[in-house]
């Protein structure tokens, strides 16, 4: 519950400015935030590209853009409702019951008074239908199936609504955020509710009520009865002393108090990696690079909207880190191996940079020995966390690499104390191995099952770039003697679609294939199209090769059917609505120079110029519309089940 | 109050539920004494000809009108207690069945097709309920000691079962949602084999009311979206549509309703019917007249022969483009259909079904050369759904993929 939220970051909002920071500015002087409309109006776009001046973009402050392994995104601030939805998700949390559930899910039918819960039940419920409606359908075949447990449930919502009462009248937005952060963060590092005497209850029970319905009487921002209310609040729960149901501790003074308790929970924030780097930030650029193994350096003239994106010169230190292989003492030699392959471009394709990366980890979790007076837990967490930021260094890091390192991660911090040290490792690494295979290979071929049963006889089907799981839909659809004719498109520079154009030929597919240009023209005798994706965010936004989302639109446009194919540990639950504020640079010169043609080089020798800037943008994000189906491990969905799947599967996928 | 089932909206209902008119009927009077299952059931019974479609031939069977005198007919149809008696003394219905290879003779071996399609002959049964009794049938008359025996034995039936009729959504939705029972109620595990047998037949005769019930629930909820002096545009004939149209009219609703034909059963005619008994403002076009009314029409109401994964629904021919014309005129198009036929099904266009065929009576020979569009269903993409009202509430068309994965994942 708690690792998805990055405390610090968001008690601290600040305005980040992506694009233009005057040369001589203080790093992030917090006053910015304040002064950001006039400075907008100061430097005009076109004002003068040599002088670096450039108009300054305004990104929201990065706590829910942080990085792929911080673990949960949350909403920028936290919402009521996604924290009650989060707390209810939480099985610990509250007294639970399993004998009462099944008496909550057939009928409302009350349960014996002996918890008082029921009251607050009927108090809250309207607040909490919400809630309840979450786990729907387990119900919806009206067969008793499993359920889960609705009391608990209701009664952490009523708690929790009770501190969103107390909270909502604190003055500041963001430090409602902040309280209600660590409201939230009590509960789970105490799991086990000490018993609580009925009047205890009663108390508590009473007091929730006051502040709720004091909450409606009066408006919500009277800041000077808030104050009132919430110390009347305080007051009225001090004698109870329960630290469980009560996530409701109505001021920072108050969770401040149990900081003891909360211990885990910092080292937990401190092993979560910071927000993700927004590189226009100079002085954090500054500070990762004195910290960095791979000195790259970066490419100048980058696109101003893309600034805040990392862009280096390619090739130029490769060499030198070759020659470094043995000197890193604390990289483990598989580790730095499958980053140098990153960096080189020799391993590419979200499934294979995965594999690699889970296999290096493998590697170096087997050979890892704990130093002394050291707990394992912890320091492989350290350990596997400077790997990721070496391998973030060398290519940064796709959404599939961040679920698998957020699986490890929370395999080792689940390990008992008790193991020993070998067979921690052995465990670990059978569930890197089962992560593997589950995730990845058997996924891929429940997909191709799938798939296939979407392609007919006849059927021409379009593909762009080389997707790995595309292609064996192709070639498992040929190999059961499916008559169909493929189409590749492919695009400038990196020319993927030839490589899959070659496999296919080789098993004897009929074939064609044509530029990104002439998709318009190709897409009338097209039935389907077929595309891989990097990752599926939750809005149903397909995050995938650039080029994707056009390919798709021309589909769109023609209405032939848009089939993703997309393994579900992919899935993510942010939403990205552009492919500007997360996306990867790649190699400018790539795009500058044609290889083998030197009658169209006009470019190569102005790759310095001030006046010139060049994009090699590498991903975009092809909005949901243009999507028929996603074809995952659980089944052929619409995009707009994707947030179902990240919902339902998330815990399944942490433990598997 | 919100409850998890939207079957809340009956008990705030004063009045008291009409009896299930089906439910009450004990199954153990049919094939009691049937012979212990065999082999003979996997290959048995072919379906005598695939190309026509079973499941539209029992609808037209029970809601088409073909001969003149369909007043009549339909009148006899109405009465549910009648029908009962029909059924009751069943055995003659069972030889003449679609499915029935022989005589419904007693030394016949017991099979779940003949069941079902004994069962799939009352008008008010539904299709799903109708797979499930017979995969009851299948469950009381097996040998099998223990539960991975019982669930192989109806893991085959149920296959059969859908091997039997493809084009039937409900009966393939109903196999499933059943299987599932069997295989994912942990209660079972623990149980004692006999009282696991006995709760499975408790459940599978139990749901005949629960479909009654859905019918119940989707009337009293789609009741807040009619409203007096509306018009609205049904399609074909559908139970739970008559359902929620007799709920109005119940709530004193002033509204007045135009009917399709719905060639070629021209299942519309008795849905006029059924409405002109009500009292109800009735006007019928013929299926192609949509777009011409559809200026006069406040919203379309269509029930559904299956509701797929992508929130779309397969429906009687020419379901598609009446939602079409609403669509682009901005009317709304609500959609009844009980949460049994959700299906796990993903059909991208109207060619990625399994064809569902249905011979056309045009009453002029069709010379040879000419080819004849015999399809009986078509698939209506989510876009042009406004709402589903279903038992489980009335969802949009993305929510039911969302309930979908919860049932069977």
């Amino acid at each position: 519950m708690d690792p998805r939220r990055i405390p610090h970051a968001a008690i601290k909002p600040k305005v980040r400015q992506v694009g233009f920071v005057p040369r001589n500015a203080p790093p992030e002087p917090p006053a910015r935030s304040q002064s950001y409309p006039a400075e907008a109006s100061s430097p005009p776009l076109s004002d003068s590209p040599a002088g670096n001046s450039l108009s300054p973009v305004m990104i929201p402050p990065p706590r829910h853009l942080s990085d792929n392994l911080a673990a949960y995104r949350t909403p920028a601030v936290p919402v009521p409702e996604t924290a009650r939805r989060r707390a209810g998700h939480s099985p610990v949390v509250g007294s639970y019951d399993p004998a009462e559930s099944l008496l909550g899910t057939s009928s409302p039918a009350p349960s014996p008074p002996s918890s008082g819960r029921l009251i607050v039940d009927g108090e809250f419920s309207e607040e909490s239908w919400l809630l309840r409606r979450s786990n729907s359908a387990k119900f919806a075949s009206s067969f008793p199936g499993g359920g889960f447990d609705l009391t608990a449930v209701k009664a952490v919502s009523a708690a929790d609504l009770a501190s969103d009462a107390n909270v909502k009248k604190t003055t500041e937005k963001s430090k409602g955020s902040a309280l209600e952060l660590k409201n939230e963060a009590i509960p789970s590092s105490k799991p086990l509710k000490a018993k609580t005497t009925k009047s205890e209850r009663r108390a508590l029970q009473e007091s929730q009520r006051a502040a709720k319905v004091a909450g409606r009487v009066e408006g919500n921002k009277s800041t000077a009865a808030a104050s009132g209310r919430v110390t009347y609040a305080k007051a009225a729960k001090q004698p109870t002393q329960k630290k469980d149901v009560a996530s409701a501790a109505p001021s920072v003074a108050a969770s401040e108090k149990k900081g003891s308790d909360r211990a885990p929970e910092k080292d937990k924030k401190k092993d979560a990696p910071a927000p993700r780097m927004q590189f226009d930030d100079k002085s954090r650029v500054e500070k990762a690079k004195r910290r960095a193994v791979v000195n790259q350096t970066e490419a100048r003239n980058r696109v101003e909207l893309f600034r805040h994106l990392p862009q280096y010169e390619q090739g130029t230190q490769l060499p030198d880190l070759e020659s470094k292989f043995f000197l890193h003492e604390p990289m483990h030699p598989a580790i730095y191996k499958v980053g140098l392959q990153y960096l080189a471009g020799d391993i590419s394709g979200g499934n294979a940079r995965c594999i690699a990366m889970l296999q290096a980890f493998q590697e170096a979790i087997k050979d890892y020995v704990t130093p002394t007076e050291k707990n394992l837990n912890r320091d492989l967490t350290a350990k596997i966390s400077s790997y990721v930021s070496f391998y973030t260094e060398c290519r940064p890091l796709s959404i599939s690499m961040g679920n698998a390192i957020r699986f490890i991660k929370n395999r080792i911090a689940k390990l008992p104390l008790s193991l020993s040290e070998s067979d921690a490792k052995t465990l670990l690494c059978s569930d890197i191995d089962r992560f593997i295979n589950e995730k990845i290979i058997v996924a891929d071929q429940v997909i191709v099952r799938h798939a296939t049963t979407k392609i007919r006889d006849g059927d021409v089907l379009l593909t762009y770039g080389a997707s790995c799981i595309v292609e064996m839909i192709l070639l498992y659809a040929h190999e059961i003697g499916k008559q169909f004719r493929v189409v590749v498109i492919d695009s400038r520079p990196k020319l993927e679609g030839q490589s899959l154009l070659h496999r296919l030929i080789a098993k004897g597919l009929s074939c064609t294939y044509t530029h990104i240009n002439a998709v318009s023209y190709i897409m009338h005798e097209v039935t389907g199209v077929f595309l891989g994706a990097s990752s599926v965010l939750s809005n149903g936004t397909v995050y995938s090769r650039v080029g994707t989302a056009s390919v798709a639109m021309v589909a769109n446009a023609f209405r032939v059917p848009v089939i993703i194919c997309c393994e579900a540990y992919k899935f993510h639950e942010r939403v990205q609505l552009d492919s500007i504020c997360f996306n990867e640079l790649g190699d400018p010169d790539a795009i500058l120079k044609v290889p083998g043609r030197m009658d169209v080089n006009y470019l190569s020798n102005l790759q310095n110029r001030e006046n010139l800037q060049l994009l090699n943008l590498m991903y975009d994000a092809t909005p949901s519309e243009y999507v028929s189906m996603i074809v995952t491990d659980y089944g052929m969905i619409p995009p707009t089940s994707v947030p179902v799947i990240v919902r339902e599967y998330r815990r399944e996928q942490l433990l598997i | 109050m919100w409850r998890r089932s939207a079957s809340f909206i009956l008990d705030n209902r004063n009045a008291a539920p009409p009896q299930p008119p089906a439910a009450a009927k004990p199954d153990t009077l049919t094939l009691s004494s049937a012979p212990p299952p065999t082999a003979a059931m996997a290959d048995a019974l072919q379906n005598p000809n695939p190309n026509i479609s079973a499941y539209y031939q029992t609808r037209a069977a029970h809601h088409g009108v073909v001969t003149s005198d369909w007043l009549a007919q339909a009148q006899a149809a109405v009465g549910p207690r009648s029908v009962e008696g029909g059924d009751g003394s069943s055995s003659a219905a069972d030889s003449g069945g679609v499915g029935g290879g022989g005589g419904g003779g007693v030394g016949r071996p017991f099979s779940v097709i003949d069941e079902f399609n004994n069962w799939r002959k009352q008008p008010d049964l539904a299709e799903a309920v109708a797979a499930i009794r017979a995969l009851a049938a299948v469950i009381r008359n097996s040998e099998a000691t223990t539960m991975m025996e019982l669930e192989i034995e109806l893991k085959k039936a149920s296959d059969s079962l859908k091997a039997w009729d493809t084009t039937s959504i409900s009966l393939t939705a109903g196999c499933d949602l059943f299987m599932r029972y069997v295989t994912r109620t942990s209660a079972l595990e623990y149980e004692e084999f006999n009282s696991a047998k006995s709760r499975l037949i408790e459940r599978a005769e139990k749901f005949g009311e629960i479909s009654q019930k859905a019918r119940r629930i989707i009337a009293m909820l789609s009741q807040d979206f009619i409203f007096d002096g509306c018009t609205i545009l049904v399609h074909g004939f559908s139970r739970v549509v008559l359902e929620v149209l007799k709920t109005a009219v119940q709530n004193k609703k002033v509204f007045r309703v135009f009917c399709t034909e719905g060639r070629p059963d021209r299942s519309g005619l008795r849905l006029a019917n059924e409405l002109a008994k009500l009292d109800v403002p009735v006007k019928i076009l013929i299926d192609s007249a949509v777009a011409y009314t559809m200026d006069e029409v406040d919203m379309v109401l269509v029930g559904a022969d299956g509701v797929v994964e992508s929130g779309g629904i397969i429906n009687l021919m020419g379901t598609y483009q009446i939602a079409l014309v609403a669509h682009s005129m901005n009317k709304p198009v609500y959609v009844a259909a009980e949460s049994y036929k959700f299906a796990r099904l993903y059909p991208l266009d109207q060619k990625d079904m399994a064809p569902a065929l249905r011979p056309i009576d045009f009453g002029v020979p069709i010379p040879s050369k000419v080819e004849v569009e015999t399809s009986a269903r078509d698939y209506t993409p989510p876009q042009y759904l406004t709402l589903l009202f279903t038992d489980l509430g009335v969802l949009t068309p993305s929510v039911v993929s969302d309930e979908l994965i919860q049932l069977y994942l």
